[in-house]
């Protein structure tokens, strides 16, 4: 009897589960054990989870992720708008579009790789981005964003005759999806996704991808067609960003091109760096960490800061608070570059990196220390 | 037809040579220390800002309150008079003028100190590590230095006047012996690919007929062997990044009167550069060049509305698109040698 | 074909670079079971003609054919299914994954293929692979070192463990590219015994190499090339004898 899972994957998984499903209670004392930013947790949780199936296992670095997750919410607010408000349809109708365009853009981008990859990626996204607004309006509703209105066909719907009262929502089975029934709709998916992930990283599959990322030559001396490999992994984390696009659609279905944008892509980049770049956690918890700051510090302002320095003596306390005032509220950005740009230069291997360091440590506090980072090599 | 045609292709110039002053300076540097720079359009906007700053320092003011006469509201009138116009007179009102122009002499070495600084505090130590990673730490310093000047100068663009003698349109048809008020073209636009021109056969020239040129043109076809014979490589790189931070500097400056800058116009300009590099080659600076005057030229004929009439929305994605096509089919870009970063 | 026991034969290879000759004339003919050497001073064309071999040079003129197979203009994977492996003169390896890994990889590519989207099996459960995999590092002597990552092998080792990677596919042909440059005497010997065992299987090997005491103690026919050409043909003990080559060899940058 094959073993279906190492006793330490099961145990990683349920400690995952776990900590997944009681984050409203542990996360309360911190003040983000609210549905609306939990929710937002695993929907990017998912989303960094698929792109470090790319990047992370296949070392192909795609800047044009957001283009998936786009796609995922316009398809699941069309699923809203002409199907049902159901959200399961809009959930597999969002993962198969998307792993459609996926297929599409992989086969093109995956025919070069290194940076020319990274490039081309962009450039197919910026394509999706600039057309969302300007020549597909009629399928996007350009800046306005698509929205649900009363108006929609809504075949299934109407079929069966299901009516509703005011503004649309998009439910479950009847079941409203607002406040922690959509967090523990959303976490259902962070498990699956994870979980599939997992699978993934720990087959044979996953080996050939480990193996793409550290020699490409010596895969196809080995007898691997490394294309249909990498491709697999571009087509599955594109439709990991459908699905979080999906979700996101779910909780608000509103779908707007910024979405799609390749800030939007650079966002998932950081998420999973900050994490930690090929570590099954790593990128969730970076995903979790910028939702949470970005929660955090772009609430900020000059008066709460205020607050914050008033036990010092007060020339120093406004000095203070006009510096620290550049770094929150509508400055997070740079608090986020500027972090971005230490984790790469000092821990390339993001968090999950450091905690092995720390770890290390402890074990063998008092001899050499933590060993330097391991380096890539070039996907050329 | 022939008229619009031409108009077309003039309209391209200017922003293609903006393309290719920014592709120059990306390929300069990845030709030389092999570096994917994303943070080159960051050193384009910064340069624009540098023109921003002076502009504000060259037009501070002194208010000084009339009590005797009164505004149309109703109100004391209040005089502002610059205060290089007060120290400087006429010649004071001439700087204000000029500004953007005058900016140029200041925005030289302040992007040789910035761009040196970057190479020697953070690039140097991603010589050796993986694209990805210099892509990395490139992108995380574009967002930090775009982010610094959206929190000093604010989100909204800042527009930037041209002298007032560069202001409006030379007609360039009756120049050429055609009939008159067909083909204008803005002066400043000229101006733009003018200066670009000088610009890019500056460091062609630089390149060609110094000595130092000549090591870094050896260093770029090979690296080590340079370093064998015993010339100090490094140091002559970082001069170099250096050199393309100034590049795209001034073509930021000069940018400002076509396109008020903000914080995010060097992303804007980065992703197109980067496709610009790739279609001309990477690491071919004739390439890269070419590559931005072709694109600019392209983008404006697709903005043609004959052309969108045919291709709705093609202007918005032509140069991705070319972009997409040259790398499929011609992976080492128009200009590329054989076998340099064609993977 | 003339001889059937001939499994590769490189028939009228000519390869120009721009206005050089890098190869001129080449024809081997190279026999089931045997190991045959090409050896030559440095920049007589050796590598190339391997990458010729291989696939990843395309021949300017004539053909390379593998056991009625054209192996011109086939990507390095078709060319690897076929049945040719290839250890390389800087190892190749998968520097950040696990010694034992690293040999399991080309024992799942002779059984899966090129492609096998088998994403939902689990590693842990692949035993046979994985024992096989541990047999062959037995037999090079580095089953102590199987969860060590690759990358921090010594060069013998790495070596040693690139060998193990194309020995656990059974390929019908192994190219060697000077298979103990820049080894110790020691490491070299090692290397010269493991091969010599390799041997003993009847396996079919074309072996790079310019270290002559390598080459005479195992190869049964040898090559010489020199400037691009084959300058000389036979058993070791008629190679030795040949003027030809003592003139290439001394007049040569050796």
């Amino acid at each position: 009897m094959p073993k279906f899972m190492s006793r330490n994957d099961l145990l990683l998984f349920a400690g995952f589960s776990l900590v997944v499903l009681t984050m409203p209670i542990w996360l309360a004392p911190f003040g983000a054990g609210y549905p609306d930013l939990l929710q937002r947790f695993m929907i990017f949780g998912i989303f960094a989870v698929g792109f470090n199936i790319l990047f992370g296992l296949t070392g192909y670095l795609s800047f044009g992720h957001a283009a998936f997750f786009g796609v995922g919410s316009y398809a699941a607010v069309w699923s809203f708008k002409l199907l049902t408000l159901d959200a399961i349809p809009a959930m597999i109708f969002a993962v198969v579009i998307s792993g459609l365009f996926a297929l599409v853009i992989g086969f093109l981008c995956l025919r070069r790789s290194g940076i020319y990859f990274s490039i081309l990626t962009l450039a197919f996204a910026q394509m999706s981005y600039n057309l969302a607004y300007s020549v597909l309006t009629p399928i996007t509703n350009g800046e306005t964003g698509l929205q649900l209105t009363l108006s929609d066909p809504r075949v299934i719907d109407a079929a069966v005759g299901q009516g509703f009262v005011g503004q649309p929502v998009p439910n479950i089975l009847g079941q409203q999806l607002s406040g922690y029934a959509g967090f523990y709709f959303c976490a259902g998916f962070l498990i699956l996704a994870f979980f599939i992930a997992q699978r993934i990283a720990g087959s044979p599959f996953g080996m050939m991808l480990k193996a793409i990322k550290s020699n490409q030559t010596r895969m196809q001396f080995t007898g691997f067609n490394t294309r249909p490999y990498a491709l697999s992994a571009f087509v599955i984390s594109g439709m990991y960003a459908g699905l979080a696009g999906a979700l996101l659609a779910v909780t608000d279905p509103l779908a707007g091109a910024e979405r799609m944008q390749w800030t939007a892509s650079g966002e998932v980049v950081l998420m999973t760096i900050l994490g930690g770049v090929g570590t099954l956690v790593g990128p969730v918890i970076g995903a979790w960490i910028i939702k949470y700051f970005e929660n955090i510090l772009s609430a900020l302002n000059d008066n709460i800061l205020a607050r914050f320095w008033s036990f010092l003596p007060e020339g120093v306390a406004d000095v203070l608070v006009k510096v620290t005032s550049k770094f929150v509220g509508d400055g997070w950005h740079l608090t986020l570059g500027l972090a971005f740009v230490i984790v790469v230069i000092f821990l390339p291997g993001g968090i999950m990196e450091g905690v092995r360091r720390v770890a290390g440590l402890f074990r063998r506090s008092g001899s050499s220390g933590a060993k330097t980072a391991p380096q890539t090599q070039p996907a050329e | 037809m022939f008229e619009v045609i031409f108009l077309q292709f003039l309209n391209g110039l200017d922003k293609g040579a903006a393309y290719a002053l920014i592709a120059l300076g990306l390929t300069l540097v990845f030709g030389t220390l092999g570096v994917v720079n994303f943070a080159h359009g960051a050193l384009f906007m910064l340069g624009a800002f540098c023109a921003v700053t002076v502009r504000m320092f060259l037009t501070m003011e002194t208010v000084t309150v009339d009590p005797e006469k009164l505004s149309p509201w109703g109100s004391p009138l209040e005089i502002r008079e610059p205060l290089v116009q007060a120290w400087f007179g006429d010649f004071g009102a001439v700087l204000v003028n000029y500004s953007v122009p005058l900016s140029i002499i200041i925005t030289i070495p302040i992007m040789l100190v910035v761009g040196i600084a970057l190479e020697r505090g953070i690039i140097k130590h991603f010589y050796k590590r993986s694209h990805a990673e210099q892509i990395l730490v490139t992108f995380g310093l574009a967002i930090v230095a775009q982010e610094v000047i959206k929190s000093v100068y604010g989100p909204n663009p800042i527009p930037q006047p041209m002298p007032t003698d560069l202001r409006g349109a030379a007609d360039i048809g009756a120049f050429l012996g055609m009939q008159a008020n067909i083909i204008t073209y803005p002066i400043w636009r000229l101006i733009y690919f003018v200066f670009a021109a000088v610009v890019i056969g500056g460091v062609f020239a630089f390149l060609q007929f110094t000595t130092f040129g000549m090591v870094v043109r050896a260093g770029m076809a090979d690296r080590e062997t340079v370093a064998l014979l015993g010339i100090n490589i490094d140091r002559r790189f970082t001069i170099m990044f250096g050199l393309a931070a100034v590049v795209a500097g001034i073509a930021g400056v000069m940018y400002t009167p076509l396109l008020p800058p903000n914080y995010h116009l060097g992303m804007d300009f980065l992703v197109l550069s980067f496709v610009v590099v790739v279609v001309g080659g990477m690491g071919s600076l004739p390439g890269a060049v070419a590559a931005g005057f072709l694109l600019g030229i392209l983008q404006s004929f697709a903005s043609m509305n004959q052309v969108k009439a045919v291709f709705p929305g093609i202007d918005q994605i032509i140069i991705y698109l070319v972009a997409v096509i040259i790398l499929l089919v011609r992976p080492r870009g128009l200009f590329g040698r054989r076998g340099v970063m064609e993977a | 074909m003339a001889n059937p026991n001939v499994v590769l034969h490189v028939a009228d290879v000519h390869k120009r670079f721009g206005g050089l000759h890098a190869l001129s004339d080449i024809d081997l003919q190279i026999e089931e079971g045997k190991t045959h050497a090409i050896i030559g001073p440095n920049g007589a064309g050796k590598s190339t003609l391997l990458n010729v071999i291989i696939g990843k040079l395309a021949p300017s003129s004539g053909q390379v054919v593998f056991d009625g197979n054209v192996l011109t203009g086939k990507k390095p994977y078709q060319i690897n299914q076929l049945g040719i492996a290839r250890v390389f003169q800087t190892p190749e390896i998968f520097a950040d994954l696990s010694v034992l890994h690293n040999v399991m990889i080309p024992a799942l590519a002779k059984r899966d293929g090129m492609f096998t989207l088998n994403m939902m099996r689990s590693l842990e459960s692949e035993t046979g692979i994985r024992a096989k995999a541990e047999h062959m590092l037995e037999d090079v002597g580095m089953l102590n070192r199987r969860d060590m990552l690759a990358g921090s092998l010594s060069r013998g080792d790495k070596r040693r463990m690139e060998l193990a990677m194309c020995l656990i596919q059974h390929p019908r042909l192994l190219l060697l590219d000077e298979p103990t440059a820049g080894m110790s005497r020691h490491d070299t010997n090692t290397t010269i015994e493991l091969l010599k065992k390799i041997k003993a299987r009847g396996m079919t090997k074309v072996i790079i190499e310019h270290d002559m005491h390598v080459v005479f103690s195992l190869a049964d026919k040898i090559s010489v090339l020199a400037q691009g050409r084959i300058i000389a043909d036979g058993t070791p003990d008629q190679v030795r004898g040949n003027p030809k080559v003592q003139e290439a060899y001394l007049g040569g940058a050796h």
